[in-house]
């Protein structure tokens, strides 16, 4: 377009010679100093994504409440003995359904146990399933998720099919159909069976965060110094993919203990060998009206183990979500 | 100034400010001593201190600094629109006999659009994609008090568009954002900013997202119209020579205080303050400029970065890289049918001799990366070869590629997304020879040590994160990496595109003392020719995939055999200005 070629800016209005009151030359002092171009901060202490955010979380009261709550629930699950004299099966068929007493402070149930040490001893199964299921989950979704989003094509068309097709069956109704058939009912098969139902979310949430990753110029910079594909994933992608997958982890982890919970108190979760809120809770429904606090106890260390993870799961999100990350 | 123009004005279209006696001696806008500040988790910071700034009707004024030095901010102010926890703190702001500090929220609404028109930065993201360009011209409208009926309302959108410089405007007013290129956004926020006759027009960074070019052909066309309308522009930009080119008055802002203001071509001629002074060196399209004017002085360019030996005296050197016949197809999403492929390189033949830099220059959709890319060796060639030192790359075998990476390395643009944000400056410089098992761990800290120095960044950078480091510090801690394993060859995408102007001069700077001390080649890919004039020695100009104009640097600049390549140049903001050699040199 040669016609922009000789315009020259600014020809129609004449400027005026002599500058309008307000607008004469003006120049600071330099009383401040320029300080040299772009030096480096040397002062300040260095700080890494992981630093701030921890110091970000540390911050926070919800962070030490959550993390309290989760603290006792892990202490309790280890060594439940140690916060109680009774034993969670050797029960006083007598002495059953009564109400809080010096040595029984929450009362007995319909056995004539101790409600207060079943609640104890019910933690672990609880933390036990809860973690595994997590640890597979995580394991499966992510290698799905980054297989689909990094290498994408046809990786990616038959992964993605696949776990929309996971996705669409509801957790909790799979697991029963699966666990009523199941012969050996332990921490570990339930687990399992949660997690093999349970991965989609992670795949999901791991494929869009790699897909956005990998197309980062530093992922451009490793592929031309000759790394391989694999290594790179590994290395650039997957690190810098972590934080959604740790977020959505956390909230799961309670999830997961919940659904654990239904399995029990259907009867077809853990065995009634082993001792488990899901399974008290289910036992102490005939009783709901006449002594309501066999069902109150281990309904809410249930409901508290499940909300301490989640209020991690929310400080984990605030601490590394990048848009709050500095600069 | 003693008509008040009615807050109302319905359909009258055609502006009564053009016409009406305006009083030019009383300022349309007075900033007296603005103080703004942002409360954060360190504390409160004051983004802007003590600013001084006054517009004449009609006049146009410009603030000028880089990012961070509160010119924004400042504008931000004046209609009310400070992001999150921003306060006025202090001083006033007097528009039209007013005074805007402390106004009720519904009046500064009712000033804003009407009074005060804004043309936001970013094209791409201020207008809403779900709707159609005439709609949201048209709430504009109606916002500020339009009254028409439907087919009026219509009718004025088209005559607003038409008046942006868009053709066809009633068939472009049913179109959707994404249907237009960023220019013709950029003409509709234009239009949507000047729908309500204001009497100020706040543009910030108008024209900074776009091709030079058509950056040219938007302010030329924005100039036109607020004369012909009698409205005063408040531009806030980075670029001294386009504010220079396109203000009579000048603010000059750094670190949140007016270092200098006054005419425009005072300031560039005569700079009183040491860091105006510096700008003013710095700034790419004036020293560009500068060193066209030594040379027909017949002075020698003292200034000039690039201080290669005389070509006549130094041996001719070997091509490092030579390009031949590249060919890049893509095919888009759809089906494998030809309508739907896509040349994004077309034909390119290029050299690159050892020790030298070439410049690929074009407007975005040029190619220039595209063909970069290949000569990197992350991209494919669909014809034609990439030969380097004598060797055809396109046929290495994976033993052979991963050797000739060694050789070649990459820097690029956004100095945000280069660096992997979890790895620490050592980890970052580190991993090149990591990956090459170059040295133990030992003698790779004294590598990454030594690289740092070379880049001037103190040792102490290396337990660093990038978040802690500013843009240009990214870009030279990119340059160490890319140092890392002694290339022979560097391309640069970009490199210093993203930059402010002192720190883009400080990097262009580092890169020719190290060309000069390693003897290295570079790739130069760049849309600103004002910065190749500074580095590069071969220029070839790129449009469409296909080189359409190469040769020797200054013989483009001074000499540009096509039209495309004199109209990139005339282009270049301040190249129109007359800035005689007095200007201080850097």
């Amino acid at each position: 377009m040669p016609e922009h070629i000789d315009t020259t800016a600014g020809t129609a209005t004449p400027r005026p010679r002599t500058p309008r009151p307000g607008q004469q030359h003006f120049a600071a002092s330099v009383d401040e100093g320029l300080g040299a171009v772009d030096a480096v901060d040397t002062t300040s202490a260095p700080a890494g994504f992981w630093r701030e955010a921890w110091r970000g979380m540390r911050r926070r009261p919800l962070f030490w409440v959550s993390t309290a709550i989760i603290l006792a629930v892990v202490v309790v699950a280890i060594a439940p003995q140690l916060f109680t004299p009774h034993q969670p099966r050797v029960c006083d068929l007598g002495n059953a359904l009564a109400s809080s007493s010096p040595s029984h402070i929450f009362g007995t149930d319909r056995q004539g146990c101790d409600v207060y040490t079943r609640m104890l001893f019910g933690a672990r199964a609880s933390v036990v399933v809860g973690v595994l299921t997590t640890t597979l989950v995580v394991i499966v979704g992510v290698l799905i998720g980054a297989a689909a989003g990094y290498y994408g094509g046809w990786w990616d068309t038959v992964l993605s099919r696949f776990t929309d097709i996971v996705f669409a069956i509801p957790l909790v109704l799979a697991a029963i159909v699966i666990m009523s058939l199941a012969s050996t009912r332990t921490a570990l098969t339930v687990a399992l069976v949660l997690a093999s139902f349970g991965w989609p979310n992670i795949a999901r949430i791991t494929r869009g965060t790699v897909m956005s990753v990998k197309h980062n110029e530093f992922v451009t910079a490793a592929r031309s110094l000759g790394m391989g594909r694999g290594a790179i994933l590994w290395r650039h992608v997957l690190p810098n993919a972590a934080a959604p997958i740790i977020v959505y982890a956390t909230v799961a982890l309670g999830t997961f203990i919940v659904a654990e919970a239904t399995l029990s108190f259907l009867g077809i979760g853990l065995p009634s060998s082993t001792v488990s809120w899901g399974g008290d809770i289910s036992q102490a429904r005939g009783a709901l009206r006449t002594d309501p606090q066999v069902l109150l106890y281990p309904s809410a260390a249930l409901g508290f183990t499940v909300l301490g993870f989640i209020l991690m799961g929310d400080v984990v999100r605030d601490a590394l979500d990048p848009k709050a990350r500095k600069r | 100034m003693t008509a008040q123009i009615p807050l109302t004005r319905g359909t009258d279209t055609q502006s009564s400010a053009a016409t009406d006696p305006v009083d030019m001696t009383k300022p349309l806008l007075e900033v007296k001593g603005l103080e703004v500040s942002f409360t954060t988790g360190a504390g409160v910071v004051q983004a802007v201190r003590g600013a001084d700034l006054v517009v004449y009707p009609g006049q146009s004024v410009a603030i000028v600094g880089e990012s961070g030095s509160g010119k924004s901010t400042t504008a931000h102010a004046i209609i009310n629109l400070l992001p999150g926890t921003g306060k006025v703190t202090g001083g006033s702001i007097r528009f039209d006999g007013r005074e805007l500090v402390g106004l009720p929220r519904k009046e500064v609404e009712a000033l804003r659009g009407r009074e005060i028109g804004l043309v936001p930065q970013d094209p791409m993201s201020n207008l809403n994609p779900v709707w159609r360009i005439g709609t949201q011209v048209g709430e504009a409208l109606t916002a500020n008090g339009f009254e028409g009926s439907r087919a009026e309302r219509r009718a004025r959108v088209a005559q607003l568009l038409a008046e942006a410089g868009l053709k066809d405007p009633e068939r472009r007013a049913g179109q959707y954002p994404h249907e237009f290129s960023g220019g013709m956004r950029q003409r509709s926020l234009i239009a949507m900013g000047l729908a309500a006759r204001p009497k100020l027009l706040i543009a910030d960074e108008p024209t900074s997202a776009l091709d030079v070019t058509v950056q040219r052909q938007i302010l030329d066309h924005l100039e036109m119209l607020t004369q012909d309308l009698g409205t005063a522009v408040l531009f806030i930009t980075h670029d001294l020579g386009l504010a220079a080119e396109r203000a009579e008055h000048l603010v000059v802002m750094f670190k949140g205080r007016v270092v200098e203001s006054g005419p425009a071509r005072q300031i560039l001629a005569d700079p009183q303050h040491p860091y105006t002074q510096r700008l003013v060196a710095s700034a790419p399209s004036l020293a560009s400029r500068r060193i066209q004017v030594g040379h027909e002085l017949g002075a020698e360019p003292q200034d000039l970065l690039a201080q290669h030996p005389d070509e006549a005296v130094a041996p001719p050197r070997a091509e490092i890289v030579v390009a031949k016949n590249l060919t890049k197809v893509f095919h888009l999403r759809g089906g494998g049918r030809d309508a739907n492929e896509f040349k994004a390189v077309d034909d390119v033949s290029f050299t690159l001799s050892r020790g030298r830099t070439l410049a690929l220059v074009g407007e975005s959709g040029s190619g220039k990366s595209t063909a970069a890319n290949m000569v990197l060796g992350l991209l494919e060639p669909t014809s034609g070869a990439v030969e380097f030192d004598g060797v055809d790359i396109t046929g290495h075998s994976g033993k052979e590629a991963f050797r000739f990476r060694r050789r070649i390395q990459p820097v690029f643009q956004n100095p945000y997304g280069s660096l992997d944000p979890l790895f620490s400056i050592y980890r970052t410089i580190e991993e090149p020879l990591r990956v090459h098992r170059v040295g133990d761990a030992r003698s790779r800290e004294k590598r990454v040590r030594e690289l740092l120095d070379l880049v001037s960044l103190p040792a102490s950078t290396m337990r660093r994160f990038p978040n802690e480091l500013s843009g240009g510090q990214r870009q030279r801690i990119a340059i160490a990496r890319a140092l890392a394993l002694n290339p022979e060859v560097i391309v640069l995408d970009e490199a210093v595109s993203a930059l402010d102007v002192l720190v883009q001069a400080q990097v262009l700077t580092l890169l020719n003392d190290l060309q000069a001390e390693l003897g290295l080649s570079y790739l130069f890919i760049t849309h600103d020719l004002a910065v190749v004039r500074q580095i590069a020695d071969k220029v070839c100009v790129m449009q469409q995939g296909r080189i359409v104009e190469q040769g020797a640097t200054d013989q483009i600049f001074d000499s540009p055999t096509q039209d495309y390549t004199r109209e990139l140049l005339a282009a270049i903001p301040g190249a129109s200005l007359e800035i005689g050699p007095q200007v201080p040199a850097a």
